[in-house]
């Protein structure tokens, strides 16, 4: 055995690769709860990938046979109940795993330098991941799917310009037909799993480069031992691998809870609206989508015309701080003019583009994130009360978004949804200011 | 291999240059994959008119058909429903339709050519959903006792009134899309054709949302 492995070690670097990622990769050794998420989402993916094949040996991407087909998985399919069910409540859990994995992030600056990069290649794969849920939502062609995708394909037409060529040619038709499930089933089943793959390659490559953040927010790479080891840190394999394994088995408790007594979820992993066939001269009275896009729809909707004075002021606002933080008069001239371009065309052109630019702003804002925080802390532990309420804040306005994402768009609903989306941005766009002049506490030199 | 006397000037031009046509090549080659995902010859072809019998349509009734892969509205208004068009003005966005979204010879507040049956896309110009209808004015549309009697796009909000006039402060940007059509004869309407001797389908303002207005003459 162990000429096998000198024989194998001489071609690859197979103990080289174990011993750095796994056996002599160094992890704070204060882990905590909120820790167990990103070795979830692996497992999920994993999940979702072998279900998936299985499921693509039954399925017809075709508009006259696919809603049959997905029923004749649930009946005569031996198992494909299980399958399907493993999968479609698979799509949910991996939402509500990567939610509470970028919640660690928010809770513990692990967005901050120098995992910037590890921040940045998690945001890229939470856009790969909707693409990935959104394609594959419209593949049992139920009537949710095809309204749904009609929507969301629709978006892009707000563009100026170049917006309804673009829309037709996502569609590959001048509606939602055979062409776009088609392509959908291609894209959904090979092309963007490859690259979310790859993608969570390189987000761990850029992790064990720099090393894992924890909840001191203290780089333990500051404190190494004679043997050159840090002194806060212990190897991944056996502590963290035995520590995931726990996490493991609890997860598969709920996720297998929902798969056998409640795979619908009263209606939100699989939408009642789904279980008719696609009409396309029908709409379901109440178009949703699944509930981890409701918080991105809800800002998009909460964009009317007499919204846009209150974004208008907020615009004003953040550029007027800008402009007075900035040196040189060109640039406080840039972002003001810049701004006042932006305001003009809030009152000049139509709502719906608005209502798209935030919805996308939403997810691009993420990008900067690792640049926003200001605060000379990485923790929670140690960041003062202003951070801990807007964080607090943001958090319930983000759930509140994703429910009235599930209501009609009117009176109280709409209100709470323009507030909410208003409060999301204020989290964000007013961090530089409120994390450098909050009241921190010391961090202390090793982990607790 | 000795790199004393290493031109770094031209190797650094040779290799921008290597880089340059390989980008040209990358781009070539991706050409046809871009491409392949237009619409295709078939899906261009296809959305003949359809012909729709109105003789059976009661006043206040809709009719849905199918045309080009859309849901296409005939509503039989009565009297009632036509009396509330013209004063609405102050509620619309758009009463008089100058951002065109309809055919030239459709005009006037019914946005009709016979004002008792309005032709259109039942789909909303915000994103595409299929309006619900809400053709009973008051209450019992659950819009409000003030409701004038309409079309409510579940999806997003938007209102629009009974010859597809939108809202203000909705998301909707437009008003409904009205379809070239013409009459046959009294009974018979036929959607995707422009009237014998009419004018010719003028292009829509805008190209409203997931509708195709170009082809308007087949």
């Amino acid at each position: 055995m162990e000429k096998l492995l000198e024989w194998v070690d001489a071609r690859f670097p197979l103990t080289k690769v174990w011993k750095e990622h796994l056996a002599e990769y160094y992890a704070p050794k204060n882990f905590n709860f909120w820790y167990y998420f990103g070795s979830l989402a692996m497992l999920v993916l994993v999940i979702q990938i072998v279900t998936g094949i299985f499921l693509t040996m039954h399925y017809k991407p075709d508009v006259n046979l696919a809603f049959a087909s997905v029923e004749y998985i649930m009946r005569d399919v031996p198992w494909g109940w299980l399958i399907r069910y493993m999968h479609s409540t698979g799509a949910s859990a991996f939402f509500i795993v990567v939610y509470l994995h970028m919640f660690r992030a928010l809770l513990y600056g692990s967005h901050r330098g120098p995992r910037e990069l590890v921040w940045i290649l998690g945001a890229v794969i939470f856009v790969a991941l909707m693409a990935e849920a959104f394609m594959g939502y419209l593949l049992p062609w139920g009537n949710m799917s095809y309204w749904g995708a009609q929507v969301i394909i629709n978006l892009f037409d707000a563009i100026p310009f170049v917006g309804p060529a673009l829309s037709e040619w996502i569609r590959g038709d001048f509606v939602v037909s055979d062409a776009t499930l088609n392509r959908f089933f291609a894209f959904h089943v090979i092309a963007v799993p490859l690259v979310l793959v790859m993608l969570v390659f390189l987000h761990i490559v850029a992790l064990h480069k720099v090393g894992s953040n924890n909840p001191d927010g203290i780089e333990i790479k500051a404190h190494k031992g004679p043997d050159g080891k840090p002194l806060d840190g212990i190897p991944f394999h056996p502590y963290y691998t035995v520590k995931d394994i726990v996490g493991v088995v609890v997860f598969l408790m709920l996720y297998a809870a929902v798969i056998f007594w409640a795979p619908e979820m009263g209606g939100w992993f699989l939408e009642h609206d789904n279980f008719v066939p696609a009409n396309i001269l029908q709409t379901p009275p109440e178009i949703v989508p699944l509930w981890y896009f409701t918080p991105f729809y809800s800002i998009l909707r909460a964009c009317t015309s007499d919204y846009m004075i209150y974004l208008a002021i907020f615009l004003a606002v953040i550029a007027s701080l800008t402009a007075v933080r900035l040196r040189g008069l060109l640039a406080k001239g840039a972002v003001l003019g810049g701004t006042a371009l932006v305001i003009v065309g809030l009152f000049t052109l139509e709502a719906k583009l608005w209502g798209v630019v935030a919805m996308g702003a939403s997810i691009v804002i993420l990008f900067f994130l690792p640049w926003l925080d200001q605060s000379p802390v990485k923790s929670i532990r140690y960041k003062g009360p202003i951070y801990k309420t807007a964080l607090a804040v943001f958090a319930v306005a983000f759930v509140v978004l994703g429910y009235v994402g599930t209501k009609p768009p009117e009176g109280l609903y709409k209100a709470l949804a323009q507030i909410g989306t208003i409060l999301y941005f204020a989290f964000f766009a007013f961090m530089p200011w409120y994390t450098r002049i909050d009241r921190t506490k010391p961090v202390p030199e090793r982990v607790t | 291999m000795s790199t004393d006397g290493v031109d770094k000037q031209r190797r650094r031009f040779l290799i921008g240059l290597t880089s340059g046509v390989g980008a040209v090549g990358v781009a070539f080659a991706a050409t046809p994959f871009v491409l392949s995902m237009l619409p295709s010859a078939r899906a261009r072809a296809a959305g003949a008119p359809v012909e729709v019998d109105i003789s059976k349509l009661e006043p206040g009734q809709l009719l849905t058909v199918e045309w080009r892969g859309k849901p296409v509205w005939v509503l039989r208004r009565t009297p009632a429903m036509l009396a509330t068009l013209p004063k609405l003005a102050g509620d619309l966005a758009d009463p008089n339709s100058e951002n065109a979204q309809q055919p030239p010879y459709v005009k006037g507040v019914e946005r009709a050519i016979q004002p008792e049956y309005f032709v259109a896309i039942g789909l909303c110009t915000h994103l595409g959903c299929s309006p619900e209808q809400k053709l009973e004015a008051g209450k019992a549309s659950g819009l409000g006792d003030d409701w004038p009697g309409g079309f409510f796009c579940p999806c997003h909000g938007s209102k629009f009134d009974l010859a597809g006039r939108v809202w203000k402060n909705v998301p909707a940007p437009t008003n409904l899309v009205i379809p070239p059509h013409a009459y046959l004869s009294d009974t018979q309407i036929i959607i995707g054709k422009d009237p014998e001797g009419g004018q010719k389908t003028a292009q829509a303002g805008h190209r409203p949302t997931g509708v195709q207005t170009d082809g308007g003459n087949a």
